[in-house]
C-alpha cells in the first residue's frame, strides 16, 4: 500500500504529515525543533528514510538536522545525541557554512549589490533549501543566503562551497530581494548528472553542465522593470523554478512578476502568464505524470503579499501555460489573505497526482485529484515556509 | 567549577536541564568558558559564536554579576565570583521581537 509523507517547515518548527494512498486521513507529528524556523526539509530519493532539515534562528544561527528513520528521531550530523565527543577538538561542523576562498578550490569573497545599490560584503545567514542527491543519500546540496551553493558528501557532517557559482563573475550585480539574497532553488537533472539548475533572488537562474565547476546565467527572455536594464543578463528576481524529472529540458518559472517557461534548458524563456488574474507569485510546480500541467498560486502584488480578492485559488494550466483555470473547490473563497511561499508547494507521484501547499496562515492543503478538489490536512500550524512530499512504497 | 546558564533553546539542543557546570583551566574569560562549553557540548558550536570568526552572535548577550560583558574583549578576565562558581556566566538572547 502506498503512503505519502509530507514534510512541512514552519516559522516555529517542523511537522510531518503521513497518510495512506487515499490521502484522506492524516497523522500529524510535531512540532520538531519547536520554536525554530525550519526553512526546508527534504528526503533523499535514494533512501526515503534519510531526511535533511534546515533549522535556523536569528538568535542562534544555522543548524542542520538529519533523520535516518523517516523523521522519528533527528540528530545534528557528526554529533549524535548521547555520544561523548571524540578525543581532540570537537568538529561539529554540520552548521559550518564558510565561503571557500582558498586558492586551490575557492573564489575571492567579493561584494554584491545591497538594497540601496551600494556594494556589500557576502555574509552567510541561513540555509534556504536542501536538495539531496538523486542517487547517494550522503550527498546533499544546500542553497544559502547570501547566495551560494554548498555540497556535503558525508551526510551533512561537513560542507564545502561549490564556489564556481558565487565566483563566476556576475556576483557584484546580484542583489537581495525582500527575503534576502537567497539561493532557493536547486534542481538536479536525472538524465545528466553533470547538469544542475539553481535560482537566486535577485540574480536569476543559472546552469552548470560540468557538475558545478562552471556556471552560466540563463535569463534570456526575462524582463524586469526593477533593474536598470530590464533585459539584463543577471539581476532578475526569480522566485522559483520547477521541472518534471521525466522531461528535464523543460523548465517553468515563477518570477517576481511573470510566469515563464523554457524548452531549451533555460537558454531562452517566454512568458506564459496568459489569463492569470495576476502573474505575481512565489510557487510553481508540475504534475508528476502530465508534464504540460502546471500549477501556480497568484498573489496580488509585490506590495500586497496575499491572494487577490480574498480568494485562495490555485491556477492550473493543462497546456503548458497561457490558458489557466482557477481551482477553488474546498479552498476559502472569501476573507482569505494568506501567502504561499516559494518552497511551499509539492506534488506526489501517485495516480492520481497529489498536490500540496502550505500558507502563511498555517494551513496545509492537499488535493488527491490533481487539483480538482482540496481539503486541509491541518489548519492552524505556524506560518508555513516549505512543503515537500515523499511517495513511499 | 564554572556555572553557565544557557537560554532554553540551547539547553534543548545540548540536552541539559538547569545550569551547566564546567571545569575550565587557566584564566576565566569569555573565550575560555565558551571553549570549554563547546568542547563538552559540540552541538553548540556556531550557535553562540560564529563558526569562522568566533565573534559573538549579534542577538546574544553575556551577563554576569549583574553586569553586561557582551562588549568586553573575549580574553578579559571575568569577575572572581564567576571564576569561583559563586555567580553564573549567563548566555541570554537579546529581547527582540516583542
Amino acid at each position: 500500500m502506498s503512503k505519502v509523507r509530507v514534510l512541512v517547515g514552519t516559522r516555529k518548527g517542523a511537522f510531518i504529515l503521513t497518510s495512506d494512498g487515499k490521502r484522506e486521513n492524516w497523522d500529524v507529528s510535531g512540532p520538531h525543533f519547536a520554536g525554530w524556523e525550519l526553512y526546508h526539509l527534504k528526503g533523499s530519493p535514494a533512501d526515503p528514510n534519510r531526511l535533511y532539515a534546515s533549522q535556523s534562528s536569528g538568535w542562534y544561527g544555522q543548524l542542520i538536522q538529519r533523520s535516518d528513520d523517516g523523521g522519528k528521531t533527528w540528530h545534528q550530523p557528526g554529533t549524535p545525541p548521547g555520544e561523548p565527543p571524540a578525543p581532540g577538538p570537537p568538529k561539529a561542523a554540520s552548521n559550518k557554512f564558510v565561503y571557500d576562498v582558498s586558492p586551490e578550490t575557492g573564489k575571492p569573497l567579493t561584494t554584491h549589490q545591497f538594497y540601496d545599490g551600494t556594494q556589500h560584503p557576502w555574509e552567510f545567514k541561513r540555509v534556504w533549501h536542501l536538495e539531496p542527491s538523486l542517487t547517494d543519500p550522503n550527498t546533499v546540496y544546500a542553497g544559502v543566503e547570501d547566495a551560494a551553493l554548498f555540497r556535503s558528501t558525508d551526510g551533512g557532517e561537513n560542507w564545502k562551497e561549490v564556489s564556481g557559482l558565487r565566483g563566476h563573475g556576475t556576483g557584484p550585480r546580484w542583489q537581495p530581494g525582500a527575503g534576502g539574497m537567497c539561493l532557493h532553488t536547486v534542481i538536479l537533472d536525472p538524465s545528466n548528472p553533470q547538469r544542475m539548475y539553481i535560482a537566486i533572488s535577485a540574480a536569476g537562474a543559472f546552469r552548470t553542465d560540468d557538475a558545478g565547476t562552471s556556471w552560466k546565467p540563463i535569463n534570456k527572455g526575462l524582463y524586469s522593470q526593477y533593474i536598470p536594464d530590464p533585459r539584463a543578463e543577471v539581476g532578475h528576481c526569480v522566485h522559483h523554478v520547477a521541472m518534471n524529472p521525466r522531461r528535464p529540458g523543460v523548465l517553468f518559472m515563477q518570477k517576481h512578476w511573470d510566469v515563464m517557461r523554457s524548452d531549451d534548458a533555460g537558454d531562452n524563456w517566454k512568458e506564459i502568464s496568459g489569463n492569470l488574474p495576476t502573474d505575481f507569485g512565489f510557487v510553481i510546480d508540475v504534475h508528476a505524470h502530465e508534464p504540460e500541467t502546471i500549477y501556480v498560486v497568484p498573489i496580488k502584488s509585490d506590495g500586497e503579499h496575499f491572494v487577490p480578492d480574498g480568494k485562495l485559488r490555485v491556477y492550473r494550466s493543462r497546456t503548458g501555460g497561457n490558458e489557466w483555470e482557477a481551482l477553488t473547490k474546498g479552498l476559502p473563497q472569501s476573507n482569505c489573505y494568506v501567502n504561499v511561499l516559494r518552497d511551499a508547494m509539492a506534488v506526489d507521484s501517485l495516480d492520481k497526482c497529489g498536490i500540496y501547499f502550505g500558507t502563511s496562515g498555517g494551513q496545509v492543503y492537499c488535493s488527491a485529484d490533481a487539483g480538482d478538489s482540496w481539503s486541509p490536512i491541518v489548519r492552524d500550524l505556524p506560518g508555513v515556509l516549505s512543503v515537500e512530499v515523499q511517495t513511499l512504497g | 567549577m564554572i556555572r553557565v546558564i544557557l537560554p532554553p533553546h540551547l539547553r534543548t539542543l545540548a540536552q541539559v536541564h538547569g545550569d551547566v557546570e564546567l571545569n575550565v583551566s587557566g584564566p576565566i574569560t569569555q573565550r575560555s568558558i565558551l571553549d570549554a562549553l563547546e568542547a563538552r557540548y559540540p552541538m553548540l558550536r556556531g550557535t553562540i559564536r560564529d563558526h569562522g570568526t568566533l565573534q559573538r552572535r549579534a542577538f546574544l548577550r553575556f551577563f554576569a554579576c549583574e553586569e553586561d560583558f557582551s562588549h568586553e574583549p573575549p580574553d578579559a578576565p571575568l569577575p572572581d565570583a564567576v571564576a569561583s562558581g559563586k555567580e553564573p556566566f549567563i548566555v541570554i538572547g537579546a529581547i527582540a521581537g516583542g
